[in-house]
């Protein structure tokens, strides 16, 4: 009878764990390219160089269509660049401001403080621009797509011909990764689509990663203070819940 | 308890004799007499009322940096997330703190229901926790809404848009609760504004229902009556470390959640702001409102949908007067026991249910789960009271109870050796 008993706990258990999880991983179907990520874990960390690169493919391929506006330019201190790069990048961007004290609107170089300024004046210009489908803000892309960053990598490199009896409607193309599998954005990166500063062979799938691993960190920059933080956090409450138990022991032990 | 003790001197003895809150205190966390056999699922009481006061306290403070206003709601989250100090800890302490607070009463409310917690005399005790919960679920809900993402958009509008199956009064409720003709700036401010009351309600809830509890002290595991003073122990230092050790256990698991997967419970979808003029794939509610999300969808009819999904809740209330067994611990009711770990496995299938589309073979499981979730409250519960009988097992005191159990432990150390 009890070991029949522990084994019912023992299933109960297990479900209880286990559908839980099962509603989580009823994701898409299509299994996605899993990559070991720096930042995955929970020691996890941006690679600094990586995330240059990646910001590099963003000014050079997807600046074209895609705005990051949640990301100021004085952010990119946390992936390595000095104030004085900061300076310059925000300068070859321009900005309308004002109105001044004559009441005019008027152009000015952006600022490290400003955030970053969008391909298009508004959503409506972007639609137009881009065949009705509007090129999406990438600053959450990464948190705002199941799958994450695996996700995205995945797409980059899920562009293939239309399969055969395929229906494709115009201007769309085939991926295998998008759900619904038609994407109106045509495959934005290709080998030696840039040149990186650091040698780095600038491959299909180098370029993919990077410019992944720099939305990853637009997604979260909070990301490395807060793992360091809870590693340093759970350290002192394992530790002070240890000692809990002991006092709650010798305490309880008179009761005996 | 002990006058003496209370008669105290100086400053504290001062003020204690015009407002006696040494006394008071005292009474309530020092001397207060709590059966000695409580397990460790009597710990979640304190924890829900810590994780009460975590949310008030990180909700106050990101309300000080939130705009109710649709134009910048999803913005000044963002912002909160990057630019103000320690932002993105706030609000995800904030965040899955909700869900930690689910699970936590959840589990509350189940040992509840084993032990039999809601029967006499504990009726309106129970009664008050069931307001909570109600309570509990609007804020969530409304709280959802303010990050103005996918999901808060459009599991508003699936909500709010559940009134409108009441006939002749319907659309009336809808648009008075939007504030207009659809979910808009109206409803998100008033989301905001009731989303910082209520939990205030909750807190005055809490102590009606703490009161309560005082009144006749804590049910224990085998649901016997404290029937002498050896029956219990003082709540401090017992209770107050054991406690602690609990909220050091939680704190644990809560802390992984907030630093390691802080968007492991929440939907993807919330990071796209709200867009009236795109439905998302599939709209799910948080995790907490699944199991009856499941019942909703379970009925092809609009409004018995409705219904049953709030009866899933109301049901609740007549808990006391539906079990009237005398014997209050499952532990001593080997039929009912069998049920209630059925009902147990049932409410988890329904929340898995409800996650997934409503479609083919879903609807089957959902419509069974639902069977069973009112049967086992308005049929098994009415009869098992008449027909279990009560078991010889049952203990005459807390103490026996506590005594045959270590005469047990020493008798099968006794073999070991």
């Amino acid at each position: 009878m009890k070991v029949m008993q522990s084994k019912l706990h023992n299933f109960i258990l297990l479900v209880t764990i286990l559908f839980p999880l099962s509603v989580f991983s009823a994701g898409p179907k299509t299994e996605l390219m899993e990559q070991k990520w720096p930042f995955n874990g929970i020691f996890g960390r941006f690679d600094n160089t990586a995330l240059q690169r990646g910001f590099k493919v963003y000014r050079e391929v997807c600046a074209a269509c895609h705005g990051i506006r949640h990301v100021s330019y004085r952010d990119l201190k946390d992936i390595g660049f000095s104030s004085d790069e900061i300076k310059s990048i925000a300068g070859e961007y321009e900005i309308t401001d004002g109105p001044n004290d004559e009441g005019e609107m008027f152009q000015r170089e952006a600022l490290p403080s400003d955030k970053f300024v969008g391909p298009y004046e508004n959503d409506n210009v972007a639609r137009v621009a881009n065949n009705g489908a509007y090129p999406p803000d990438l600053s959450l892309i990464v948190k705002a797509r199941a799958g994450g960053a695996d996700y995205l990598y995945s797409l980059l490199n899920g562009y293939k011909e239309f399969p055969e009896d395929y229906e494709a409607s115009d201007g769309m193309y085939y991926n295998t990764f998008y759900p619904g599998n038609q994407i109106a954005m045509p495959s934005p990166i290709e080998d030696d689509i840039v040149e990186y500063d650091d040698g780095t062979e600038a491959t299909h799938t180098q370029i993919a990663k990077d410019v992944t691993a720099f939305l990853a960190w637009t997604a979260e920059p909070e990301l490395e203070e807060r793992k360091s933080l809870g590693v340093k956090t759970i350290f002192f409450l394992i530790l002070i819940t240890i000692m809990l138990l002991g006092v709650k022991r010798k305490i309880w032990k008179d009761l005996d | 308890m002990d006058n003496q003790e209370n008669k105290k001197v100086g400053v504290t003895g001062w003020i204690d004799k015009r407002l006696p809150v040494f006394t008071f205190i005292n009474h309530n966390l020092r001397d207060y007499p709590t059966p000695k056999n409580l397990n460790y699922f009597w710990n979640f009481g304190s924890l829900a009322g810590i994780t009460l006061v975590i949310m008030i306290v990180t909700g106050i403070l990101l309300a000080m940096q939130y705009t109710a206003n649709t134009d910048i709601a999803f913005d000044s989250v963002e912002r909160i997330m990057r630019d103000v100090n320690n932002g993105w800890l706030l609000r995800y302490i904030h965040m899955n703190g909700a869900s930690m607070f689910f699970i936590i009463v959840y589990i509350h409310m189940f040992r509840g229901l084993y032990y039999g917690s809601y029967k006499y005399p504990r009726e309106i005790l129970w009664m008050l926790g069931v307001v909570i919960l109600l309570l509990m679920m609007a804020t969530a809900f409304m709280g959802y809404v303010l990050p103005w993402g996918q999901m808060s958009f459009w599991g508003a509008t699936v909500i709010t848009n559940l009134f409108s199956a009441f006939p002749v009064i319907g659309d009336y409720i809808v648009t008075f609760l939007w504030g207009g003709f659809s979910v808009d700036n109206p409803t998100l401010s008033r989301f905001f504004v009731l989303h910082y009351l209520l939990p205030f309600a909750i807190v005055g809830v809490v102590a009606l229902h703490l009161v309560a509890l005082h009144q006749f002290g804590s049910n224990n595991p085998t649901g016997v009556d404290v029937k002498s003073s050896g029956d219990t122990i003082p709540f401090h230092p017992y209770y107050t470390v054991k406690d602690y050790f609990g909220l050091g256990v939680f704190l644990i698991v809560y802390a992984a959640l907030v630093f390691f997967a802080p968007n492991f419970l929440g939907h993807p979808d919330n990071y796209i702001p709200a867009n009236p003029l795109q439905t998302p794939a599939h709209i799910v509610p948080e995790w907490y409102f699944l199991p009856f999300y499941a019942i909703l969808r379970a009925v092809p009819d609009k409004l018995t949908g409705v219904l049953l999904m709030f009866a899933a809740v109301l049901v609740l209330f007549l808990l006391p007067w539906l079990d009237k067994h005398k014997v209050r611990s499952a532990t001593f009711r080997p039929f009912y026991k069998q049920f209630y770990w059925l009902f147990f496995i049932n409410c988890i299938v329904l929340g898995w249910v409800g996650a997934m589309p409503a479609e083919g073979v879903y609807v089957l499981i959902a419509r069974i789960a639902s069977v069973y979730y009112f049967s086992f409250f308005l049929i098994i519960m009415p009869l098992l009271s008449r027909f279990e009988k009560v078991s010889e097992l049952l203990p005459s005191s807390i103490s026996a109870a506590v005594l045959s159990k270590k005469f047990d432990k020493d008798v099968n150390e006794s073999y070991a050796k």
